[in-house]
């Protein structure tokens, strides 16, 4: 399988990565580079075969259901970009 | 005095003990020694006035007999580990400047058992890389060059950083993490010790995530016994880690010495690759050859499916990618660059933040995610993973003890060699080490040998599930018969 140009902009747009056109035809010829190598998988017999979930046999740890942690707003905005109080500032989402 | 910095971990531990000099005298070498080597572009931040405070607390800890398992060992940190109040930025624009508010469960365990940081070491950014080029810092220099040669080589990755300060002195040891060769080719590029031990030995916690069924951290070091004391005190069972196993961890440190007589160790005639060079070939028989002299008995195994396991983990690895790094979003924390609405400012956050590999792998990984290519490539590519970890158990319930391959396919390239034209061309570096993050098992690199230019070569060791043990006592083998490697002075 490849992408074409219209697939490149596609990903990139469900990526959330800004893509110029002129970046569309080498970021295409890379991903059809990968996607040529990954090709050699589609030979491999995998009739029967349980896809891989956890890599070492273990059952899924649970913790009890209380409050271990809070209280930390002020580190939780410590690094944003942009903040009012304790919220995060983003542009203007519901007209 | 003989200069600090040329002691091993373990023999610095003694001398701290005798009180033949003191963790400020250590932690200063080998600040002298980083400010000396900027050149090689190893630290992305050098802490000195938090390692000098280190250091007389450990001091002070000493005088009083209390003396952790690191006490006063001064250490580099990958800047991938999240250090409370010191910047962390995976080598990303796109964590700008970033200062966490918490501490990796891992260098706290270090801290903990009395370790002193030096400073941030380079990697690629994001762990994504083989060379440690795609660091926002540029490129990290391997203190080792080709014989008569002036070209600055490339240490590996993406712990190269971590790798390239051991070799060089910088650093008595440092913290690394693999995900799919980034401790063992780094270490075997420049003949330092380096182990990525079992999946869910080492907390991941609090280290900036790549892909995270894959991501283990792990030492590099000088040793094999420096890296069996690190591994000590890093590993162990963590709450906040749900894949963190809850089993005791081993003194590594016993299994420097104990014997390997009787020891099976398995020789896959699948990594004997079609044009290997004839060197590498050579080095993994001289290293089988030490094995057998000491008391192991060699035996030719098959492991089917490896020529699948670096093509599976390009699904697999970008798929957890794409998933993991969407939570850079210009929001949060980190770069931001405006848009006129929230999808432009992700977007142009994302282009300009993200460096061409990441970009790459983030776009495989959400092609090979979306609707309607999902079943095709992610989902075999699971299924073949399955297959490959069926071909370790198969081998070890044979009786097999550990596996023997080379770590990899060549020595050190230069800067800007490889990868220009074809990603593919990059990722073939870790051909050797990939299987092993894809089975989950525990995976040893150990210096032993050099190419004709003079190089460094190393030997993987992979082992049974949690037997790290196994792999530093074979380790060991290997290191006393090829002795150390260290290389001359350029910088």
């Amino acid at each position: 399988m490849s992408v074409d140009a219209a697939t490149v902009r596609r990903i990139a747009h469900l990526a959330r990565i800004a893509v110029s056109e002129g970046e569309v035809p080498h970021l295409q010829g890379e991903l059809n580079a990968m996607l040529a190598f990954v090709e050699q998988l589609s030979e491999v017999n995998v009739a029967g075969v349980e896809p891989m979930t956890s890599v070492t046999p273990m059952q899924m740890k649970k913790r009890q259901d209380v409050v271990d942690d809070g209280e930390i707003a002020d580190d939780i905005v410590a690094n944003a970009p942009a903040t009012e109080g304790h919220f995060f500032l983003v542009p203007k989402v519901v007209e | 005095m003989t200069d600090l910095t040329s002691l091993t971990l373990a023999e610095a531990r003694k001398g701290l003990a005798d009180k033949t000099f003191t963790s400020l005298e250590l932690t200063d070498a080998h600040l002298s020694a980083i400010e000396a080597a900027r050149v090689l572009n190893a630290f992305v931040m050098e802490t000195p006035d938090q390692a000098r405070a280190m250091a007389r607390e450990a001091d002070a800890k000493i005088a009083k007999g209390e003396v952790g398992p690191l006490a006063g060992i001064p250490l580099g940190i990958k800047d991938l580990f999240a250090t409370k109040g010191v910047r962390t930025t995976a080598c990303s624009k796109i964590l700008g400047n970033f200062v966490p508010t918490y501490e990796s469960t891992v260098t706290s365990q270090l801290w903990r058992d009395g370790a002193v940081m030096l400073g941030k070491l380079n990697n690629d950014e994001f762990a994504m890389g083989s060379a440690n080029e795609t660091s926002c810092f540029g490129p990290v220099g391997n203190p080792w060059r080709r014989e008569g040669s002036n070209t600055t080589l490339v240490p590996g990755g993406s712990s190269g950083g971590s790798a390239s300060a051991v070799a060089a002195l910088l650093c008595m040891g440092a913290t690394a993490t693999d995900t799919g060769g980034s401790i063992r080719q780094p270490a075997a590029f420049t003949a330092t010790v380096g182990i990525k031990p079992t999946y869910g030995r080492c907390s991941r916690w609090g280290i900036v995530a790549f892909a995270s069924s894959l991501d283990q951290a792990g030492p590099i070091a000088r040793t094999t016994r420096d890296a069996a004391m690190l591994l000590r005190s890093m590993a162990g069972h963590d709450p906040k880690d749900t894949t963190s196993v809850d089993i005791p961890v081993p003194d590594y440190e016993a299994a420097i010495g104990k014997s390997v007589k009787g020891m099976k160790i398995g020789i896959p005639k699948e990594y004997r690759l079609d044009g290997m060079p004839a060197e590498i070939e050579k080095l993994w028989s001289e290293g089988a050859a030490w094995l057998k002299a000491a008391g192991a008995e060699l035996v030719e195994v098959s492991l089917p499916h490896t020529k699948y396991a670096l093509p599976a983990y390009y699904i697999v690895a970008p798929a957890e990618a794409s998933s993991n790094l969407a939570r850079y979003d210009g929001v949060r924390y980190g770069l931001r660059e405006q848009g006129k609405n929230i999808n432009e400012l992700y977007e142009n956050t994302r282009a300009e933040g993200f460096g061409a590999e990441v970009r790459r792998r983030v776009m495989i990984g959400t092609y090979v995610l979306s609707a309607g290519y999902y079943d095709a490539y992610y989902l075999r590519a699971q299924k073949v993973r399955t297959l490959i970890k069926k071909d370790f158990e198969d081998c070890f319930a044979k009786g097999i003890d550990a596996i023997l391959t080379p770590a990899t396919p060549s020595a050190a390239f230069g800067i800007g060699e490889k990868g220009g034209a074809d990603p593919v061309e990059m990722y073939l570096n870790d051909i050797f080490t990939v299987t092993v993050n894809m089975a989950g098992l525990p995976g040893i690199a150990v210096p032993a040998g050099k190419d004709a230019q003079g190089l460094p070569l190393g030997l993987q060791l992979i082992g049974r599930p949690f037997d790290e043990e196994t792999l530093f006592s074979l380790g060991e083998v290997i290191e006393q018969a090829a002795g150390r490697f260290t290389p001359a002075r350029w910088w």
